[in-house]
């Protein structure tokens, strides 16, 4: 148990703090940085999806005025550390996907790198690559662990067993796409080497956390954490794709490192980041459900197939979820891995669950129509006591409250059990649950000082939009009992004490629990008459910390979808979600978050789909105009509501984490609306009108 | 190849030599220091780069600035005059119409043009009555803004911000 903050200032919906900065755009992103007489750098890709760089010729590019460096492959630096594939860049000539970087042209001017890198003529030894992800490669393998250290498989009881004896069984194979993460600002980097100064080596990289960027920076160069400078006040999302860094941030460090002195610019074009930034693997789920017949689940088994890259392994935890979201006697996930000659995948938004809770919630939507049996009602007769995966009591758990309050707001009575058909439009009603885990990382420190009348916090934390800027001020206003006003919180620089990534919707949890050590820690070293200087700091690790209970956030969320009975069109107007996160620390800016998941799900479920293709090994669609994601005209009304949770178990604040939530569930209730419009189940993303035509009444 | 020009960028003249292949982008984020209109695409897929030019919202990812010699450029920090933010400013803050900031600059100076636009009485492709005033609903600004993509997924709140800043004109 922890005693919660009493909320002042948390709860206050308050406008972001950097908003004006926003709004006017003179917040800096990490390209943009004012440095003095800066170059810019371009990559060179590889045109071969596997082989072998024999020959660089890069006389022309060395030949045009204003051209400062040119690396390869053959005469770039020898790195420190090159344990991490992703990470070594131009240590070898071998090419494991097409689009791996095998150079880096540095010029004036923008313009004139581009020109130059283009100019390079690279010949290869090429050789036949295998970028093909299916479910019966016979070369699947089991990874050790998944992302980011669960058990790969799991299995209690007898699940074959308890199908075959199953009233009413489902057994469907559920397919997501490839998806790619595209932050709106692409992955950039303004690097500033300079061998003299005390801290020899600035990125200001746009990261999701400027203290596990510098270590893995410094690994790679084999230089001391100290010598190295990470800043990144605002990043223009990340949405994971800047959790960890990529091989651009190497590469532009080692740019830099050829040029002195000489602040160097790379920002990923938009095509690029399709190659180099991470992206979500496409998933084989095949999912089977066995009930009785008044719809309680007997076995519920989940076998994912997804892929990763041949030289540095991602593996997705798509089937966590199924883990513990439903009662069950019997259960079993399973994951396996295609190692394929393709890009390496990575984090995004809500890894795991986003897709793990697609195949298993349409798979729960085809049952109820089997049983007869309210799709909502069918949820709540799962609903577990305890967490069926560890048998520990939930923290708090209000999936339930969560599917009834939205019902009772979307209207859900109104859905009936036929089609329905106004105008040219069929009309139907869909649900989904949504989960994700309340975590906290281990590491993070904050300080506390008193100048000029101000409490200063400071801590090397990241603000992705998410609001960090502002809510850690209303923690750290409630920790010390001041007016919020009072409190000037400095995030996105190494310099501050060390902060976790922004990542797992683990943030606000972890940093504002070391924020509330050390204002506790101030308040009792100075009381509440501090004079200027006074100084103290907390760690995460003192923060009292629960092992008792599992803790997580769920929701429902309720789409309308009209299908046009002519064409097949397509037309999402309402998405409405209700959450269970524990205490909001600023609606106004958690409501953005959640209406932004629950976005990044209608896009998952309608528009977005990297279209791999595998004669050439790389992503046919990369660019915006192609990689379509949801734009303003697609949105109905989107609605986010929560339920206001009392979580003693969590944290000092009380809260759950929002940022991943919003996406997850999403899909499956487009997927279960159209279903209920039309008849046709679409078991693999996206949705599309191909899909639907043949099938439609 | 270079050229000549002039340019006037949120009120400051600037006499320059460009290369030919640079863009009104990269000369304002790389030459000028204006890093308000953002880098998405470079392409006129994403809508981050929208400035108004000659008064009129434009990507300027897509305008080479030898073609606009003597252009007047105002970017969303343009906007803001003598300190005071622009309405649609203020909406979009009021609304919290965003979340990274990114696509903001763009996304606000294109809703200044789709203001001007329905004050002209420009009809749109969900335009019901092509004889009167345009009626600045939700699906007039939603349809006039897809041109800016949000990856945040702020749509809900952008649309009643621009429609916030119409009513209040």
């Amino acid at each position: 148990m922890t005693d919660l903050l009493e909320p002042r200032a948390i709860g206050q919906a308050l406008v972001r703090r950097d908003g004006e900065q926003k709004v006017r755009g003179t917040a800096t992103y990490a390209y943009e940085t004012p440095v003095e007489h800066p170059a810019f750098a371009h990559p060179v890709q590889a045109t071969v999806a596997r082989g072998r760089v024999t020959a660089m010729d890069t006389a022309a590019a060395e030949a045009l005025d204003g051209v400062l460096v040119v690396l390869t492959p053959f005469d770039a630096e020898r790195l420190a550390s090159t344990d991490d594939a992703e990470f070594a860049v131009l240590q070898s000539p071998d090419v494991a996907f097409r689009g791996q970087l095998i150079g880096v042209v540095v010029a004036e001017t923008s313009e004139l790198a581009r020109q130059a890198a283009d100019s390079i003529t690279v010949t290869y030894d090429e050789q036949p690559h295998d970028s093909e992800l299916r479910s019966d490669r016979p070369d699947l393998y089991k990874p050790e662990k998944i992302n980011p250290s669960y058990e790969t498989d799991t299995e209690e009881g007898d699940v074959e067993a308890a199908l075959r004896s199953a009233a009413v069984t489902v057994d469907h194979v559920y397919e997501t796409q490839m998806l790619h993460n595209n932050p709106i600002e692409p992955h950039a980097t303004t690097a500033l080497w300079d061998p003299a100064a005390d801290v020899p080596l600035t990125l200001w990289d746009s990261t999701q956390g400027v203290h596990p960027d510098r270590a893995a920076v410094s690994e790679v160069f084999g230089l001391e954490e100290e010598q190295v400078r990470v800043v990144c006040p605002y990043v223009g999302g990340g949405f994971g794709s800047k959790g960890t860094p990529h091989a651009n941030v190497m590469l532009v460090t080692m740019a830099a490192r050829a040029l002195p002195g000489r602040p160097v610019k790379l920002a990923l074009t938009r095509q690029q980041m399709f190659f180099l930034a991470g992206y979500r693997t496409p998933t084989i789920q095949r999912m089977q459900l066995g009930a009785d017949r008044s719809g309680r689940l007997q076995a519920i088994a989940l076998d994912v197939v997804e892929q990763t890259s041949k030289i540095k392994e991602f593996a997705e935890q798509t089937g966590v979820p199924t883990r513990m979201t439903y009662a069950s006697p019997t259960r079993r996930t399973t994951h396996r891995l295609a190692a394929l000659d393709v890009p390496i995948p990575s984090w995004m938004r809500a890894p795991g669950e986003c897709p793990g809770m697609f195949g298993p919630e349409v798979a729960l939507d085809e049952l109820a129509e089997e049983l007869g049996i309210d799709p909502v009602q069918l949820r709540i007769i799962n609903e577990p006591d305890v967490d069926p995966e560890t048998k520990q009591p939930w923290s708090s758990r209000h999936l339930v409250e969560c599917l009834r309050e939205g019902a009772q707001r979307f209207g859900w009575a109104d859905r009936g059990p036929g089609r329905r058909r106004e105008g040219d439009w069929f009309v139907g009603y869909g649900v989904a649950s949504s989960v994700y885990p309340t975590m906290r990382q281990a590491q993070s420190t904050a300080a506390i000082r008193f100048e000029d009348g101000r409490y200063v916090t400071e801590i090397g934390a990241a603000d992705l939009g998410t609001g960090a800027w502002t809510v850690l001020p209303q923690i750290a206003a409630d920790a010390l009992g001041v007016d919020v006003d009072d409190v000037e919180v400095r995030i996105g620089d190494t310099r501050y004490p060390i902060a976790s990534v922004a990542g797992g919707s683990s943030g606000t949890n972890t940093w504002g629990s070391a924020i509330t050590v050390a204002a506790r820690e101030f308040r009792s070293k100075f009381g509440t008459d501090p004079q200027p200087g006074d100084e103290a700091t907390g760690d995460v690790d003192q923060a009292s910390s629960d092992e008792e209970h599992s803790a997580y956030a769920f929701g429902a969320q309720f789409a309308e979808v009209r299908v046009n009975a002519d064409t097949g069109e397509i037309r999402l107007p309402r998405l409405l979600g209700v959450f269970a996160a524990g205490r909001i620390i600023n609606p106004r800016t958690a409501r953005s978050q959640l209406i932004g998941g629950m976005t990044m799900g209608m896009s998952m479920a309608l528009h977005e789909n990297s279209v791999f293709d595998t004669r050439i090994g790389q992503v046919a669609n990369h660019d915006l105009a192609e990689y379509h994601i949801t734009v303003n005209a697609d949105v109905g009304s989107i609605e986010a509501h929560w339920l206001d949770e009392h979580d003693p178990y969590v944290n000092a604040m009380g809260s759950k984490g929002i940022g991943e939530i919003g996406i997850t569930g999403t899909a499956a209730a487009v997927v279960n609306a159209v279903h209920h419009a039309t008849g046709v189940r679409v078991r693999s993303l996206p949705v599309t009108l191909d899909k639907l035509l043949p099938g439609l009444p | 190849m270079d050229a000549e020009i002039t340019l006037r960028v949120d009120g400051e003249q600037h006499q320059l030599t460009v290369d030919t292949r640079t863009t009104l982008l990269d000369l304002m984020r790389e030459r000028l220091g204006n890093t308000s209109p953002k880098k998405g695409c470079d392409h006129g897929q994403c809508g981050a780069c929208t400035v108004l030019l000659d008064g009129e919202r434009s990507l300027s990812c897509l305008a080479l600035a030898v073609a606009h010699d003597g252009a007047e450029v105002t970017t969303a920090d343009g906007l803001a005059r003598d300190g005071e933010l622009h309405p649609v400013q203020r909406a979009f803050l009021e609304r919290d119409a965003f979340q990274c900031g990114y696509c903001t600059p763009g996304q606000i100076c294109s809703a200044v043009g789709v203001l001007q636009e329905v004050d002209r009485g420009w009809p749109s492709h969900v335009t019901e009555d092509l004889t009167g005033d345009v009626e600045l609903s939700r699906d007039e600004v939603s349809e006039r803004m897809s041109g800016n993509l949000c990856r945040c997924g702020a749509y809900e709140h952008i649309t009643p911000a621009v429609q916030d800043a119409g009513s209040a004109r």
